[in-house]
């Protein structure tokens, strides 16, 4: 039954713009610090301030609003979305509305199954509000004896994309949600840090029987904090909405926290009134007119996008498209594999080590490059000593555990653990003949035919030797020892 | 002579370069003044007697060290407290604020104090700016010193009243759609908005964002150039702020008037004013006629509706500016079951009538399904008046009306009824939505009570207001002060 249905999902993304200072005011916008420690009259919205549009900001909007495809508005307007919360100072927040930076852009996701293009209704500027911390045994406002609010985030610049509805599937969604990433990190625009909160990501979803044009009623789902909240969330939802309508019920449009704990969305609060934000153009600011000289300034300054890098990847490193894709999910790994390849290791076993080891290790650990101590020139040196012939295939294995895990040079490792592979032929010659001599069975099996015998003996002398006998060596003594 | 604390601010600055005064004599003046003449005019919230003297131990410390002081050094000023002053409570004489104490000084305050500001006391004025009469105070209603039993105008009420009854030399006000030049006006004062954009609004606290401007309030309009010329320039942290540069006014005022061409706006000279009122203005008219200018009747059609859409516009931008006293983080809170009780409690208890009334006036007029019937059809009445005003300003050099279309009432006398007192702003409004500059000039008195003359200019051209306002005053030669009749002479 489920396969008669469609998904219909639009995102809203909220990224932190990485600018020094914060949106209306001088103060540092860095993450973190002392509560209320990172403000000033302006952002903590006291009688009598007015804001002062920062223009790094506005150079950053713009940056991706080119990157993705935008028709910049010749005039862009700022205005007051009014409504009472206690971590936002001035109880509105200076955001866009009907006039914003960019609209009518899109996205083209490459993914295995092929490519899907996403459309941007828009993107937009707007500052963040603080942080209340609800003091009481439950964490939460309910329950809670008091509350505190943190403004260190008030007025921190944040960037608003709005897609069009066109994503039909969790694992779209979840692509979607990569590239634009990987977009913004190549672009220098966001730290993009889902766990720090400088990337958000809520999703509207809908279900409609399959070939249909009319939207089902839709559900907003927030607090998904990783990409993979984002796809189970999405999974979820999707199929709680078919069952719903198949059990002959209705969906309710509502807003529905995604719980981690429990894998489940649960209604966060029933509207049972829409919020009247009350928009009207902010009057303390000027209309934000971008010349042309500037704009195309910024156009032409635009680094090398995930698309293009992937292409040149592939043109320049001979890589497969896979491996492009891969590695240019994130802005630090591309780096990575090129140092890594400029430092002398083959591209494509650059590329193996960074797919596989590498990759297993931070997914494991759930950490990305960059928060690890090993950089580029561990991994190169690595791949140069199996190139070498110094270490195995194997036992380069073992040095990559240990080396990911205290960042020591994969040289010293195998010199301090005495790993390096033997290739001397007179000493492998004397082990593969102790071998032989002690397990007569095996060899009688493979003298009489059953060749496949060879792999036990050949364990035989990787044990011996602790996996630091050269296998290729190893083969070819022990079959010239046996067939001789 | 004179007393001291009745002359004006230039005379004074005069004897103090040539010596024949000390700021402390003067500052002992006028805070003997202030404490014969406050009780019955109730002029201030907060006396500043502290930073009053510390102005004067800096200015007499430069004088004696033979370094002027400036411009403004042991001139006793009275500023309205809607202009955020550093450890000095800035209260909007709201209750709401009645504790708050700034951590920063306005622009315009701290480019008074680097010309030696010598400020007396934080002035009454109605609550958050929204009054015409000074009566809308949670600390009292100022009373005017020409009669006790009437109001001073309003908003800027207490900036009018303190030089009026001589218990400031000159004043700071704010102007949003006539606070400061009404109370001028019912004062016997020169009052002036200057173009938006021309005095920064940073510390300003905010009533109407798109139409407050700082300005003076003197007694004369030679005080008016010189506090104009130490407030205006542009400002970075106001985004609103224009980047021209600031023309010496002083020296504008001597220049000619002849061949200009003044226009009175049909609209402003309607039935709703009162017949003395209307009188003096007309005779005005052949004053500026023997001087040499021409004086015709033009129409600005859209003026009708200035009233309408100035409140809509100005409590739709109060209502979203207001929205952050909420008792969170500062000025009063009254604690509630939760914090959506909380923010209810403080909000009813903190804010006067009128401020919820234009509250709840300004939300409603920005709620969606009345938006486009209300705010979106008040901002086009505002572009067809600025229109209006271009068209009219091909033609003349500047525009004249009466300031207010009645003399100083009772008071009391409109406190239940809203829209009687809206009307009192009627003359003033247009500037305000057109962002333009206008001065008040007494020009005589009706029933005893002193009568404001209007004059409006182009955008940006407060060098031909304030021209034509120093030869209608040097014309009429208008020197009435209140007399202890019924006031405070």
């Amino acid at each position: 039954m489920m396969e008669s249905w469609e998904a219909v999902i639009g995102l809203e993304i909220h990224a932190e713009l990485k600018t020094a200072s914060k949106m209306f005011c001088p103060c540092d916008a860095s993450f973190g610090g002392e509560p209320n420690t990172k403000v000033c009259p302006v952002c903590l919205g006291l009688p009598g301030v007015l804001p002062v549009l920062n223009g790094k900001a506005v150079e950053l909007a713009l940056r991706l609003a080119l990157a993705l495809n935008c028709e910049i508005l010749p005039r862009a307007l700022f205005h007051r979305k009014n409504y009472f919360y206690p971590d936002m100072p001035k109880n509105y927040q200076i955001s866009q509305y009907d006039q914003p930076l960019g609209v009518r852009g899109h996205l083209e996701v490459e993914t295995e199954e092929g490519s899907f293009r996403v459309g941007i209704h828009r993107v937009h500027m707007e500052e963040d509000t603080g942080k209340t911390v609800h003091v009481g045994e439950s964490g939460r406002i309910h329950g809670a004896e008091y509350s505190l609010e943190d403004f260190n985030r008030a007025g921190v610049p944040l960037l608003e994309i709005v897609t069009e509805p066109d994503i039909r599937s969790p694992e779209q969604a979840k692509a979607f949600l990569q590239e634009l990433k990987s977009i913004m990190e190549h672009l220098e625009v966001s730290d993009c840090r889902m766990e720090e909160g400088s990337l958000r990501c809520d999703a509207n979803v809908s279900v409609r029987p399959k070939g249909s044009y009319i939207m089902g009623v839709k559900t907003e789902i927030k607090n998904m904090n990783s990409f993979r909240a984002l796809q189970r969330a999405l999974e979820y939802e999707i199929e709680r909405q078919i069952k719903l309508l198949e059990s002959g019920g209705e969906v309710v449009q509502e807003t529905r926290h995604w719980d981690a704990d429990s894998q489940m969305t649960t209604p966060l609060r029933t509207k049972e009134y829409a919020y009247d934000y009350r928009y009207f153009q902010e009057p303390d600011l000027v209309p934000l007119e971008l010349d042309r000289d500037f704009m195309e300034r910024v156009r032409a300054s635009l680094p090398e996008l995930p698309s293009q890098r992937r292409r040149r990847f592939r043109e320049q490193y001979g890589l497969p498209a896979h491996d492009a894709r891969v590695l240019t999910s994130s802005k630090a790994m591309g780096d990575f594999f090129e140092e890594v390849v400029r430092l002398g290791a083959p591209p494509k076993a650059a590329s193996n080590w960074m797919m596989g080891e590498l990759s297993a290790h931070l997914n494991a650990q759930n950490l990305e490059v960059g928060q690890i101590p090993i950089g580029p020139a561990h991994l190169a040196e690595l791949i140069d000593l199996i190139e070498k012939g110094t270490i195995s295939g194997k036992i380069a294995k073992e040095v990559f555990q240990e080396m990911v895990d205290k960042g020591e040079m994969p040289n010293s490792i195998v010199e301090r653990r005495g790993l390096t592979q033997i290739s001397d032929q007179r000493e492998l010659e004397r082990i593969v003949r102790e071998v032989v001599e002690t397990n007569p069975g095996p060899v009688e099996d493979y003298r009489k035919g059953k060749t496949q015998a060879i792999g036990f003996l050949v364990g035989q002398v990787m044990k011996r030797t602790r996996g630091r006998a050269n296998p290729g060596l190893v083969n070819e003594l022990l079959r010239n020892l046996l067939d001789g | 002579m004179e007393p001291i604390y009745l002359l004006e601010a230039w005379k004074v600055r005069e004897m103090l370069l040539r010596r024949e005064l000390t700021p402390r004599e003067v500052l002992q003046a006028v805070w003997e003044r202030v404490r014969e003449v406050e009780p019955r005019v109730n002029a201030y919230i907060t006396e500043t007697w502290d930073a009053a003297e510390e102005a004067v131990r800096e200015a007499e410390k430069d004088w004696s060290q033979g370094k002027d002081p400036g411009p403004a050094a042991g001139l006793p000023m009275a500023v309205k407290d809607i202009l955020c002053t550093r450890g000095i409570r800035t209260t909007c004489a709201s209750l709401i604020l009645e504790n708050f104490v700034p951590v920063y000084d306005a622009t315009v305050i701290e480019r008074l104090k680097a010309a030696g500001l010598t400020m007396i006391g934080k002035a009454n004025m109605d609550e958050f700016a929204m009054g015409s009469s000074t009566e809308n105070s949670y600390f009292g209603p100022t009373r005017n010193p020409w009669d006790l039993g009437r109001v001073p105008g309003g908003s800027s009420g207490g900036s009018a009243a303190a030089v009026a009854a001589g218990e400031a030399l000159w004043a700071l006000g704010s102007d949003t759609g006539g606070s400061i030049r009404q109370p001028a006006s019912f004062c016997g004062l020169v009052g002036m908005k200057p173009t938006y954009g021309r005095v920064s609004r940073y510390g300003l606290v905010a009533f109407a964002s798109s139409l407050d401007q700082v300005g003076p309030i003197t007694r004369c309009v030679k005080d008016c150039a010189l506090l104009l010329q130490l407030i205006c320039g542009h400002d970075p942290k106001d985004s609103t702020s224009l980047p021209e540069g600031v023309p010496d006014f002083l020296a504008s005022l001597e220049g000619d008037v002849r061949g200009m061409r003044a226009g009175v706006p049909r609209e402003l000279m309607g039935e709703g004013i009162a017949p003395g009122v209307k009188r003096i203005v007309v005779s005005c008219f052949e004053v500026l006629e023997d001087l040499g200018m021409k004086v015709e009747e033009v129409s600005l059609p859209h003026l009708d509706y200035a009233l309408d859409a100035y409140y809509i516009i100005a409590p739709a931008e109060a209502s979203s500016n207001l929205a952050r006293y909420d008792g969170v983080r500062y000025g009063l809170r009254v604690e509630g079951e939760d914090v959506l009780d909380m923010y209810s409690r403080t909000r009813a208890r903190g804010f006067g009538d009128e401020v919820k009334r234009r509250i709840m006036l300004g939300t409603y007029a920005l709620s969606a399904g009345y938006y486009e019937a209300y705010y979106a059809q008040a901002q086009k009445i505002r572009t067809l008046i600025i229109g209006d005003f271009r068209r009219a300003f091909e033609r003349c050099d500047v525009l004249v009306s009466p300031t207010s279309p009645t003399v100083a009432f009772r008071l009391g006398e409109r406190l239940e009824d809203p829209l009687a007192m809206y009307m009192s702003d009627i003359c003033t409004i247009p500037v305000n939505l057109a962002g333009l500059p206008a001065i008040s000039v007494p020009c005589g008195l009706d029933q005893g009570l002193p009568v404001g003359f209007q004059i409006m200019g182009k955008l940006l051209d407060e060098v031909t207001v304030l021209r034509v306002a120093y030869a209608l005053e040097q014309a009429l030669g208008f020197r009435a002060r209140p007399d202890s009749s019924k006031g405070v002479g």
